[in-house]
C-alpha cells in the first residue's frame, strides 16, 4: 500500500516509504543519482517535496527509516528522542514545521528547547522545503556554545581550525605551519592535524610537539591529532597529552564499523578524555567530522539519500557533547556533490540540521580539483555560513591541504568575515592574541616586520627541533 | 638522522619564511589588509587551471599510439594493442558515474570474448583523472615494464587501451581473458603542485568482487615524484611476488614486509 501521495496537474505521484519519499524530495545531487535514490525528474522532485509538506512530525517516530535491529544509529535516535522537548512541535507537519521554524518568535532559546525532541529525519525533511535562505536564517537564530580552553559558537565570534598538515608528519614544517597560522590569528577551534600515517608514536610525538607549543606560548586553545579513536585511546593510556578526542563518524551501523567505529568505542573514549581534565574554561572534548556521500561510498547507506545519512550522524555526535563537529562538504568529489552549486547547497543543509539538533557545527569548506568547483565558490559559501552563524572554518596554507590533496579555506579566508561581518574570534583567544601582539584590538594583523613576531616564530620552531 | 635547523624568518612578505625543500605548504605567502595578494591569486589560479585542463581533456589515443609505434623499444613497438570502451561514453558520465568507469562497454566485452586466454599479465593504460597523466608518464613506465616483463618469461595479453576507466575495470578485463594478474595505468585526480601524476594498481587474479584491499598501488608517479622506471621496477617486483606467493592486495604488503620473503 503506496502510503505518500501527491497531485500535480492531472498526475498523481505516490511513494512507498519515507526513505524513498525524502530521497526523491533532496535538491538534485549526483549522489542520490549514483545511488539510484533521486526523484528521475524535476516534476516528481516537486511532487515528492509537495508530499512531504504534508507529513506529520510524528509519522518519523512511527517509521523508522533503517530497521533499528539491525542498526545502532537507529536504535539511539529513538532512544535519544524527548517526548517533553517534542511537545511545543509534535502537532505540525513538515511543511509547517518550516513556517515555525522562520516564525519571529521562534527563537534561538526556543528552538534550544526543542533540540532533543526533533530526530535527524525530521531536521533533514524539512531541510528539503528549505530555501538557501531559510537555512541560513533559522541556523542563524541558534548559538550551540562549546568550551574547553576558550569558548566557541558566542554571538558575533567565529573561529579557526587550524591544520597544519604534512605529507610526512616533519614536525618542524608542522611547527612552522602553526607559526603562520597563529601570525593570521587562527586556531581558536583547535589546532588539529591529520597524520600522514596512523601509528601510536607518530601521534604521541605530534600531540607532545603541539602541547609544547600551545604551554610555552600559554595559548588559550587545545590540539588534536585527527587519528584513529583506537590510536588516541592508547595515546591516553600511555599518559600523551590528549585535548580533543577525534573521530569520522556516519549516519548509519554499516557505515561506521566501515570506519573501525562502533558506539562503545567512543563512549570509552569520553570518559577517558573527561578524565584528563585537561579543559580549563569548559570539558566539551570530542570532536567529529561527518560529510554527505561517506555512507553511499562505504555501501552502507540503506537506499537513504546523502543528505538523510548525514543528519542521522548528528544523532551519534551530540550523544558525546563535543566541542567541534564539522562537515567536510566537498571532500569526497563529484560523484557526491558534482560542483559548486550542489557543495554549497549541502554545506547549508548539514550546517542547519546540525544547528538545530544542538551541535556546534563548523564547515571545512572544501572541493577537489577534479569537482565543478573554485575559490569563488569557497568564497559564496564562506559569507553565507558566517551569515549563517557557523562556528568555525579551517585554515589552511593558501588552502592548500598538501596531506590530503585538496583545497580548503585558508588563513587570509577569515579576515574576509571579520571584516565584511564584523565578527571576531573566541574571546580568550583574541584576548591572547592582542597580547602576542599578534592583532590590535581591532583585529587587523601586526606588521610582520616585527622583532618579537620573529623571535616567538624561531621559539616556535625550534620545539620541533 | 637530524634535519638541519631551520630558521624561520618574519618579514616581508608578510609570514613565516622557510626553505620549500623543508614543505611545499604555501607559507610565507603574504597578504594585503587580511587577504591575499594579487601575486599569489594569480599563482595559485594558474595551478588550478592546470588542474581542471588535465581534468577536462582529451585523451588523444592517436597520438599516444603513434608515439608507442616510434619507440626505440622494438618490444614496445611490436605489442599488440586493443581499444576498448569503458561504461562511460564521456567525460561527464565519467565523473559522475564511477561505477561506470569500472564497466566494459558492451562491444568492448565481445571483443576481449576473441582473444587468447590464460595469459600472466594484462596491462591497461587509461586516461582517468587526468589525459596528461598518461600521455605523458605512462609510456615512459612501459617502455621499462615491457622488457622486464618478457625477460621473466611471462605470457603477456595486448596491451589495452581504456578512455574513461576506473580501476576496478580490472576485474571484468581479468575474468574475460583469464589472466593471473592484472596492472592498470591511469591519471590521478590532478593536485596543485602537478596536474600529471600517474598511478598503478596491480591485482592478483583479477575478478570481480575484488575490492582495493586486494589491490596494490603504486601512486605518485610523474617526473618529480616516484620516477616512471622505479614505478617500473616495483610493479615487476610485486607480480614476481605476487605469483611466488599466490596473494595479492593487503596480504601480499604484509607477506613482502617480511624477512624471509624479500626479494632485494
Amino acid at each position: 500500500m503506496p502510503e505518500y501521495v501527491a497531485r500535480v496537474g492531472s498526475r498523481s505521484y505516490r511513494f512507498e516509504s519515507l526513505g524513498e519519499l525524502l530521497a526523491k524530495a533532496t535538491p538534485a545531487r549526483s549522489g542520490d543519482e549514483l545511488a539510484g535514490v533521486a526523484a528521475p525528474d524535476n516534476e516528481t522532485r516537486l511532487a515528492a517535496r509537495r508530499a512531504l509538506a504534508e507529513v506529520p512530525l510524528k509519522r518519523f517516530l512511527e517509521e523508522p527509516l533503517i530497521d533499528p535491529a539491525i542498526d545502532d544509529v537507529s536504535r539511539l535516535i529513538f532512544d535519544q528522542h524527548r517526548p517533553e522537548a517534542f511537545a511545543a512541535i509534535e502537532h505540525l507537519t513538515v511543511g509547517e514545521f518550516r513556517d515555525w521554524l522562520l516564525d519571529y518568535d521562534t527563537t534561538g532559546e526556543v528552538l534550544q528547547g526543542v533540540a532533543w525532541g526533533i530526530t535527524p529525519e525530521m531536521a533533514a525533511a524539512v531541510s528539503k522545503l528549505m530555501r538557501n535562505q531559510d537555512l541560513i536564517l533559522a541556523a542563524s537564530k541558534i548559538r550551540n556554545v562549546t568550551a574547553f580552553r576558550d569558548t566557541i559558537g558566542l554571538p558575533g565570534r567565529i573561529s579557526v581550525r587550524l591544520q597544519p598538515n604534512h605529507p610526512t608528519d616533519h614536525p618542524q614544517a608542522i611547527a612552522a605551519t602553526i607559526a603562520e597560522g597563529l601570525l593570521y590569528g587562527c586556531g581558536d577551534a583547535v589546532i588539529g592535524i591529520n597524520p600522514a600515517t596512523d601509528d601510536l608514536s607518530n601521534t604521541m610525538r605530534l600531540l607532545s610537539l603541539m602541547e609544547s607549543i600551545i604551554t610555552r606560548f600559554e595559548i588559550p586553545t587545545q590540539s588534536c591529532v585527527l587519528a584513529h579513536v583506537t590510536t588516541q585511546m592508547q595515546a591516553m593510556k600511555r599518559g600523551a597529552p590528549v585535548d580533543l578526542v577525534f573521530q569520522s563518524i556516519a549516519g548509519t551501523q554499516a557505515a561506521n564499523s566501515s570506519f573501525g567505529v562502533t558506539l562503545g568505542m567512543l563512549d570509552e573514549a569520553r570518559v577517558m578524555a573527561i578524565e584528563l581534565r585537561r579543559g580549563t574554561v569548559g570539558q566539551n572534548c570530542m570532536y567529529f567530522e561527518t560529510g554527505q556521500g561517506s555512507c553511499l561510498s562505504a555501501d552502507a547507506h540503506h537506499g537513504l539519500d546523502q543528505q538523510t545519512c548525514e543528519a542521522r550522524a548528528y544523532a551519534v555526535a551530540r550523544r558525546y557533547e563535543p566541542l567541534l563537529v564539522n562537515t567536510v562538504v566537498g571532500f569526497i568529489g563529484p560523484e557526491y556533490l558534482f560542483d559548486g552549486r550542489q557543495i554549497l547547497r549541502a554545506g547549508l543543509e548539514d550546517h542547519f540540521c546540525g544547528k538545530l539538533l544542538g551541535l556546534p557545527m563548523g564547515c571545512d569548506i572544501c572541493y577537489t580539483n577534479h569537482a565543478e568547483a573554485d575559490p569563488n565558490d569557497s568564497d559564496n559559501l564562506l559569507g553565507l555560513l558566517g551569515m549563517a552563524g557557523c562556528n568555525y572554518v579551517m585554515g589552511v596554507p593558501g588552502t592548500d591541504d598538501i596531506m590530503l590533496g585538496y583545497q580548503s579555506t585558508s588563513f587570509h579566508d577569515v579576515h574576509f568575515l571579520r571584516q565584511t561581518l564584523g565578527l571576531r574570534p573566541a574571546p580568550e583567544f583574541e584576548d591572547w592574541l592582542v597580547r602576542m601582539g599578534l592583532t590590535d584590538s581591532q583585529g587587523r594583523l601586526a606588521e610582520g616586520r616585527s622583532e618579537r613576531l620573529t623571535a616567538i616564530c624561531s621559539e616556535l620552531v625550534s620545539i620541533a627541533e | 638522522m637530524s634535519d638541519p635547523p631551520v630558521k624561520p624568518e618574519v618579514g616581508q612578505p608578510f609570514g613565516i619564511q622557510v626553505p620549500k625543500t623543508l614543505t611545499p605548504a604555501r607559507l610565507g605567502i603574504g597578504r594585503t589588509g587580511g587577504s591575499l595578494t594579487t601575486r599569489e591569486i594569480l599563482d595559485f589560479d594558474l595551478a588550478h587551471a592546470r588542474a581542471r585542463d588535465a581534468v577536462l581533456q582529451h585523451w588523444d589515443l592517436d597520438g599516444f599510439e603513434n608515439a608507442l609505434k616510434l619507440s626505440k623499444s622494438s618490444q614496445l613497438r611490436e605489442w599488440p594493442r586493443l581499444r576498448l570502451a569503458s561504461g562511460a561514453g564521456n567525460r561527464a558520465v565519467y565523473l559522475k558515474r564511477p561505477d561506470f568507469g569500472r564497466r566494459l562497454a558492451r562491444e568492448a566485452a565481445a571483443l576481449l570474448k576473441v582473444q587468447p586466454q590464460c595469459c600472466d599479465v594484462a596491462v591497461i593504460v587509461s586516461d582517468g583523472l587526468s589525459a596528461q597523466a598518461a600521455s605523458h608518464q605512462a609510456g615512459l613506465v612501459l617502455d621499462h615494464l615491457i622488457q622486464a616483463v618478457v625477460a621473466k618469461g611471462w605470457s603477456l595479453a595486448p596491451l589495452l587501451l581504456v578512455p574513461y576507466a576506473r580501476v576496478g575495470i580490472s576485474d571484468p578485463i581479468g575474468s574475460a581473458l583469464n589472466c593471473r594478474a592484472s596492472v592498470i595505468l591511469l591519471g590521478e585526480r590532478p593536485g596543485l603542485a602537478t596536474p600529471e601524476s600517474l598511478g598503478a594498481y596491480f591485482t592478483y587474479e583479477p575478478r570481480p568482487g575484488r575490492t582495493d584491499a586486494d589491490r596494490n598501488c603504486i601512486s605518485n608517479i610523474h617526473a618529480d615524484g616516484q620516477k616512471p622506471s622505479q614505478a617500473a621496477t616495483m610493479i615487476v617486483a610485486t607480480i614476481e611476488a605476487a605469483f611466488r606467493l599466490g596473494k595479492g592486495g593487503v596480504d601480499l604488503s604484509i607477506a613482502m614486509s617480511e624477512p624471509g620473503n624479500r626479494s632485494d
